[in-house]
């Protein structure tokens, strides 16, 4: 049935259709509606899911890791300052091949104090073995989070999805909501290798020397490599069965393009309509949307970008000292090709200041007309 | 695409007026989009919701710079808020004010109208005498005067997004429907 939701309800969505059994979640603009539609359903008695009260982020993922250990679907969403705080947790979670599913609301990181959207939460967690998925409007949202299941149970590893403050979060639009049924077929019950049980009683990620350790992420960096092929399988069955799909990325616009503009999030759905603008009006130019950040897919960017001449990225987000951090990645995926395409790296958005189509429409306008940027930061709609 | 503003103020239900708003166009096959000003909310300040409307599914995820038309909930945020900031010329301004549209005669260049949908939010018990609540009321009289969603959908939709007395709000609806008064 399609319904006009917010994102976060369509997270909710999500989440009562994964028949999740275990949420711990902290409450923090603007992931707060996500925890107080789950929780005012399990209140009312509507929604069988336990849900465990706690004091912080930090204590909401340790108490997921220990139900998740027990051999139970689990769930959490936070932002921000939230997601900073479980980072240590993290780490773990991934180390003890967990298969948790967290939703991240993008949001700046203060100082100064900010609320609004920004990559910079979830990408600074990019190196805790989490796979991150960003979405781009709320029907993908929901679809993701079903798929995540999917995906974690199968590698056994954490899955973060990710959405854009208020832009999705807050934003109502219509998300066709599948039935239980449905999603049920798709998505089978988690069965863990080996669940917590009184009867073979077990230890769990136990002090481990280094004469092991090394061949411990050597396993959780062999479960990466594996996602590719499991997240498109996954990804083919849910387009089989509900008619949407998505890929680890999506090129878009004119098919030889000799520039190509890589966003992610919601700045894609907004580039769409500026490529098409261009497209109709005669620019080589095409789009290319990211939606898997963990593993990164250069694979399926080598493909997608062949014959391209430049590309251009566009990141709300900063590792400041060296610019953005998908214009980062995609300069490494690339380095080991022959053919080193240029990558202007613009920076724009920050804390939730809109990237207008005119905005977008400057980063292709510069693109084409330099052979090279001119700086290794490309700041767009910097107040000067 | 059609882009519609709402001025109101905190707690008035602004943002709720654009949900239902956005619902009734879904339900005549219209793509919606509705969102509030991404802020801080507090109760009795200025506050803004919008709803982007098309035909196509609606990829734009900005906010809204240059709206079509604006719907003012409370008649005191006239003068104490630049209401027409960015709007198209002949858009609607529909203001909920007991006076006529010609009070609002400087607003040159857009479309006036007025429903007295605090009286009617009042007489159908929707709220207190003091803080009534006039969201439903107001959809009414957008139906009628810019004749893009019927009134149907309307009260339809205020059947769904309410919480409680739906009877009540979609009958304020249709009463501000017959009551609004064009320039």
């Amino acid at each position: 049935m399609k319904r006009v939701i917010t994102g976060n309800q369509a997270v909710a969505y999500g989440v009562i259709l994964s028949r999740v059994d275990v949420i711990s979640a902290y409450p923090i603009t603007p992931q707060t509606t996500i925890v107080e539609e789950l929780s005012e359903l399990i209140a009312s008695g509507r929604l069988k899911t336990r849900f465990l009260k706690v004091e912080s982020e930090h204590s909401a993922m340790a108490a997921l890791i220990g139900a998740s250990t027990g051999g139970v679907r689990t769930f959490t969403a936070t932002s921000s300052h939230g997601l900073a705080y479980m980072h240590e947790m993290l780490h773990w979670a991934s180390g003890a091949r967990l298969p948790i599913v967290l939703v991240n609301v993008n949001r700046a990181l203060g100082a100064p104090w900010n609320i609004w959207g920004d990559q910079s939460d979830s990408l600074s967690q990019r190196d805790t073995g989490w796979i991150q998925l960003y979405c781009e409007n709320n029907q993908e949202v929901l679809d993701t989070i079903v798929q995540a299941y999917r995906i974690a149970e199968r590698v056994k590893l954490p899955v973060m999805v990710v959405l854009d403050a208020f832009v999705l979060s807050h934003t109502s639009e219509p998300v066709e909501v599948p039935s239980m049924e449905e999603v049920d077929s798709f998505l089978p019950p988690f069965c863990p290798d080996y669940p917590i049980d009184t009867q073979e009683p077990r230890a769990y990620s136990v002090i481990t020397t280094p004469e092991y350790f090394l061949e411990f992420r050597y396993k959780v960096q062999k479960a990466m490599e594996e996602v590719p092929e499991v997240s498109k399988k996954v990804d083919d069955e849910f387009r089989s069965r509900f008619g949407r799909g998505y890929g680890a990325i999506e090129r878009y616009g004119k098919e030889e393009a000799e520039v190509v503009l890589v966003t992610s999030g919601t700045v894609t759905s907004t580039s769409r309509m500026v490529i098409r603008k261009l497209n109709e009006e005669g620019w080589s130019v095409a789009g290319l949307k990211i939606k898997r950040f963990r593993p990164f897919p250069s694979e399926e960017i080598y493909r997608a970008i062949k014959g391209a001449k430049k590309l251009a990225v566009i990141d709300r987000n900063l590792s400041a000292g060296v610019g953005g951090i998908f214009a980062q990645e995609l300069r490494a995926a690339l380095y080991p090709k022959e053919e080193r395409l240029p990558v202007f790296g613009f920076v724009s958005g920050l804390g939730g200041r809109d990237i207008t189509p005119e905005l977008i429409e400057e980063a292709i306008q510069y693109t084409v007309e330099h052979p090279r940027p001119e700086e290794e930061i490309l700041w767009l709609g910097l107040k000067k | 695409m059609i882009e519609i503003r709402f001025h109101g103020r905190g707690g008035q239900g602004a943002v709720v007026a654009s949900k239902v708003l956005a619902v009734a166009f879904f339900h005549e096959g219209f793509y919606v989009q509705s969102f509030p000003a991404f802020g801080v909310e507090r109760r009795g300040a200025p506050v803004m919701a919008f709803l982007r409307v098309d035909r196509e599914p609606i990829q734009l995820r900005v906010n809204i710079y240059k709206p079509d038309h604006i719907i003012v909930l409370d008649p005191t945020l006239m003068g104490a808020v630049d209401v027409t900031s960015g709007l198209k010329p002949n858009g609607w301004i529909l203001i909920n004010s007991g006076h006529p549209p010609e009070t609002f005669n400087d607003l040159k260049n857009f479309r006036i109208a007025t429903v007295d949908a605090t009286s009617i939010a009042i007489r159908n018990s929707l709220g207190s005498r003091t803080n009534p609540i006039v969201n439903t009321a107001i959809l009414g009289a957008f139906s009628k005067v810019s004749g893009l969603v019927g009134i149907d959908s309307i009260a339809l939709s205020i059947r769904e997004e309410t919480p409680g007395k739906k009877n009540e709000n979609a009958k304020a609806a249709r009463e501000a429907y017959q009551e609004v008064k064009t320039a």
